[in-house]
């Protein structure tokens, strides 16, 4: 799908770690999605921070 | 025009002022603290020894680039001694007044210490902001051994996370097993299953008694005569909102500061969101929570009276060991079914009706999470549309 790797991102409000790989597929998120394309109304499935509010950390490329 | 003052800058302080922000570009606004306001993580405070993060690595911002970032001044080291609601004014510990058009209170909770006796007892340490994590690491640095006195969700996460990095842990608890108040005792067996197989040692149905140094380390003695030789002990036996301010100024204070569903204390223009803060009759010191207060109430500042509504809120128990989720329930009782496989556990709660009121879900069943979260009533209904 695309060529760059995978990422892994850490919310800064309460640490939940997103992997691109993984994807979210209980919250509707294949795996392999990037950061840059989940929803702006999407928010992080721990803490409720906005994506918009938040932008997650990038934990390791 | 006097600013909107906000006392603290944790989660609660900072969430407001950038949703305020997001609606309200020009009113003044100032923010107090008392530490140095800088922006960090509170729930990593529980996952950071195993990753060997030092405390400044958690602070992500300073109160300078927050303040910039929130087009808000920021004065850090300032203690609020006083609040005259009448004058609209708020006294620091120095002398200094300042007066405010709408005054926020978000000063966070105290952590709660069981009295103990013992000559080592004044170097037991609990964690609850940044700077706590900093001593504590200092403590356990060249150390082998920590007992941690509690075993609810955070004593649970601070076990879990000490074990991972190297610790001996010593978990102890008055209580028959671990997190007895938040989650059925099947959840609290398997959390012990997981803490026990990374190698922590478990003191159930005895209260600590006293803390005595013992040459170069100390020994927690407990009621039942148990001694567990250990190098530093941490309590993590929960928090008590931190009311005094608000009590002294003649606030309605319960439990935490008490607040109606618009986040206003009994007084007007003063209002009160995060850890200090009982919404509603509910006092509930996670991060979610104060998400929907400070959304709610950035409205209500900036001119829309809004109320706050919860859905259900599930918790996320840091315990890698034993992966654990729980949707409490914050009122009142239910009943718990269980079934038990042998990956996991998933427990619901139901009422009186037979609704589904809560629910505990471990091991591979916590990816069952947002599911059943969505079929949980919500803790604050929804306003209906006013009449
Ligand atoms: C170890 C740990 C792990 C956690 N993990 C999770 C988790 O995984 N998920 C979750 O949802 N929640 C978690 N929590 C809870 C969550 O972190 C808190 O609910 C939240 O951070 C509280 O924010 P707050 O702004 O209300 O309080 P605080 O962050 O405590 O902020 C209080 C502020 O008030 C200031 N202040 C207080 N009194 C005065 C005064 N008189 N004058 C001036 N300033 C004053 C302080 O300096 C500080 O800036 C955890 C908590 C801990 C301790
Ligand atoms: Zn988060």
């Amino acid at each position: 799908m695309n060529s760059t790797r995978t990422r892994v991102w850490q919310c800064i409000v309460c640490g939940f770690v997103y992997d691109e790989a993984k994807g979210l597929p209980e919250d509707g998120i294949a795996a392999g999605t990037r950061w840059e394309d989940i929803p702006e109304d999407w928010a992080c499935p721990d803490c409720g921070v906005a994506k918009a509010d938040f932008e997650m950390q990038l934990l390791a490329a | 025009m006097n600013p909107i003052l906000i006392v603290g800058t944790g989660l609660a302080g900072y969430t407001l002022a950038r949703e305020f922000r997001k609606l309200d570009k020009a009113t003044p606004l100032a923010l107090l603290t008392r530490d140095s306001g800088g922006f960090y993580s509170k729930p990593m405070l529980s996952t950071a020894i195993a990753q060997g993060k030092e405390a400044m690595a958690l602070v992500t911002q300073s109160a300078e680039q927050m303040g910039a970032q929130l087009g808000a001044t920021v004065r850090t080291g300032v203690e609020v001694a006083s609040i005259e609601t009448a004058a609209r004014v708020v006294r620091l510990s120095g002398g200094e007044s300042i007066a405010y058009s709408k005054l926020v209170l978000a000063p966070g909770a105290d952590p709660i210490r069981i009295p103990l006796g013992g000559d080592a007892a004044g170097e037991v340490l609990s964690v609850n902001d940044v700077d706590d994590y900093a001593r504590f690491r200092a403590a356990i640095r060249g150390r082998k051994r920590v007992a941690v006195i509690g075993a609810g969700l955070i004593g649970c996460e601070f076990a879990n996370d000490l074990a991972a990095g190297g610790f001996e842990v010593d978990l102890i608890d008055l209580a028959p097993g671990p997190l007895g108040r938040l989650a059925p005792p099947e959840a609290g067996d398997f959390v012990r299953g997981g803490l026990a197989a990374i190698g922590v040692r478990f003191h159930f149905g005895s209260a600590p008694k006293s803390v005595d140094r013992d040459r170069n380390a100390v020994v927690l003695s407990l009621a039942d005569g148990t001694r567990v030789p250990t190098d530093v002990v941490l309590s993590a036996v929960g928090l008590r909102p931190r009311t005094s301010l608000a009590q002294a100024a003649g606030l309605a204070v319960n439990r935490g500061i008490v607040v109606d569903r618009f986040l206003q204390t009994s007084a007007p223009d003063v209002f009160a969101l995060g850890d200090a803060a009982e919404v509603d009759g509910l006092v509930l010191p996670y991060v979610m929570p104060i998400m929907q207060a400070a959304r709610a109430l950035a409205k209500t500042i900036a001119g829309e009276p809004t109320a706050v509504s919860y859905p259900a809120m599930p918790v996320v128990v840091k315990t890698p060991a034993a992966p654990l989720v729980v949707s409490p329930i914050p009122r009142g009782e239910g009943r718990w079914t269980c079934t038990t496989s042998p990956d996991g556990i998933r427990a619901e709660c139901f009422d009186a009706e037979s609704r589904l009121v809560g629910f505990a879900l471990a091991g591979a069943a916590v990816a069952e999470k947002q599911a059943l979260a969505k079929l949980v009533p919500g803790w604050l209904a929804a306003e209906s549309p006013a009449a």
